[in-house]
């Protein structure tokens, strides 16, 4: 059993963090480098050295066209991972070799594959188009969480939390008080969760963005594809409006909430945000304020979720946690989870 | 709502403070308790009669 779900795709960065030089992040307790080579192609391969584990993202390290260079003792990589020269001699070991990771940059994210890399099925990853699509205008960002990802599902799974976490910003008392719908689809692998509030009032998240005023319709459609994609469809309307029978839903307002969790170690996570807009398509004031708005809301959590892993981390075994109506769906993310880790 | 072979679904019986489970068998049953209700339906088929 594993702390984290194995053999699965993770992001490991937005495309725009990796350039023509050397990147770093750990995922999944694995250190990984990235570059991107002079073709514009992303790289991924471990951030060790063969010979002696010096991370070859620590200067001296360097890249040189699209070979790096270890700091420690001069080993050079190609942008395949394979060492083509050893210091003092001419023989390079058969062995001098970096595996490398199965990487796909797509929605503007960069996402690897953690685990047996005969397993990597790049038609499994998770979309999110709207990041990339001209339709829409986004912002985004990362924050580094000092908790284990498994928090982060539990908040983001149960919406409730916005009326206490986040009043002010995106938390009204409709959220805690409206019943929600689960679903859950068990060959696909995702956890629906639904809140439909159809007279509700408008947090400022949406009144300063849309500017909508008084009382709206305001749904929140979950759809969680463990263990890393976390989208949240939040449809903003005037109260009264449903979409068309055609599909079409030309007096609301779509906001696409993506998150992608990440596990950096057992007990840390990189949470990487995005809001993505249909309307005010390319208006910095607007984006300005729902990249301020959004980062403070993910920060609230980050404040929340860092002193509840210290909890956890204190506490006696066998604790027994209570669960409500409102967890429904976030237990059904945890038992996802548990049997990807493992469990049964 | 989902359309695939192997849903499960739960509803909040409006006005109410019960869970009214749904499994892909069709099996049906009402809960107060999430943890309960998660036991039961992935227990399935036992005790589902539909």
């Amino acid at each position: 059993m594993s702390w984290f779900p194995r053999d699965q795709w993770y992001v490991a960065a937005y495309g725009s963090e990796i350039t023509h030089d050397l990147f770093s992040r750990t995922v999944c307790g694995e250190p990984v480098l990235f570059w991107r080579t002079r073709d514009g192609v992303v790289t991924a391969m471990p951030d060790r050295c063969v010979h002696r584990r010096f991370p070859l993202s620590q200067p001296p390290s360097r890249l040189v066209d699209d070979q790096v260079v270890c700091g420690y003792h001069g080993f050079t990589y190609d942008a395949g991972g394979k060492c083509v020269a050893v210091p003092g001699q001419a023989r390079v070991p058969r062995t001098a070799r970096l595996l490398p990771y199965p990487v796909v940059e797509q929605d503007s994210f960069v996402w690897v594959f953690i685990g047996d890399p005969a397993k990597a099925d790049a038609a499994r990853i998770p979309r999110a188009p709207w990041l990339v699509d001209p339709g829409y205008t986004t912002v985004s960002g990362m924050e580094p969480l000092n908790a284990r990802y498994g928090l982060l599902v539990d908040n983001l799974l149960d919406l409730s939390h916005e009326t206490y976490l986040h009043g002010g910003y995106i938390g009204t008392p409709e959220v805690a008080s409206t019943p929600i719908t689960t679903e859950v689809d068990e060959d696909a692998g995702i956890v629906f969760v639904s809140r439909h509030m159809d007279d509700a009032e408008c947090p400022p998240f949406y009144a300063k963005s849309t500017g909508l005023q008084g009382r709206i319709a305001r749904w929140q459609d979950i759809e969680y594809t463990p263990p890393c994609l976390y989208k949240l469809h939040s449809r903003i309307a005037p109260v009264g409006s449903v979409p068309r029978a055609d599909g079409t839903d030309p007096d609301a307002f779509h906001v696409e909430v993506v998150y992608a969790i990440t596990p950096e170690t057992e007990t840390s996570t990189h949470d990487f945000w995005a809001v993505a807009r249909d309307f005010a398509l390319g208006d910095e004031e607007v984006s300005a304020f729902l990249a301020d708005s959004n980062r403070t809301v993910v920060l609230q959590d980050v404040v929340a979720l860092n002193v509840l892993e210290q909890v956890i981390a204190n506490e006696p075994e066998g604790y027994q946690e209570l669960s409500i109506n409102i967890d429904t769906g976030g237990l059904a993310a945890r038992r996802m989870l548990g049997r990807l880790c493992g469990r049964s | 709502m989902t359309a695939g072979n192997r849903v499960f679904r739960i509803h909040w019986v409006p006005g109410t403070d019960r869970l009214h489970a749904v499994c892909h068998c069709a099996a049906e049953r009402e809960f107060e308790d999430p943890v309960e209700l998660w036991e039961w339906l992935l227990g399935h088929p036992v005790g589902h009669t539909s």
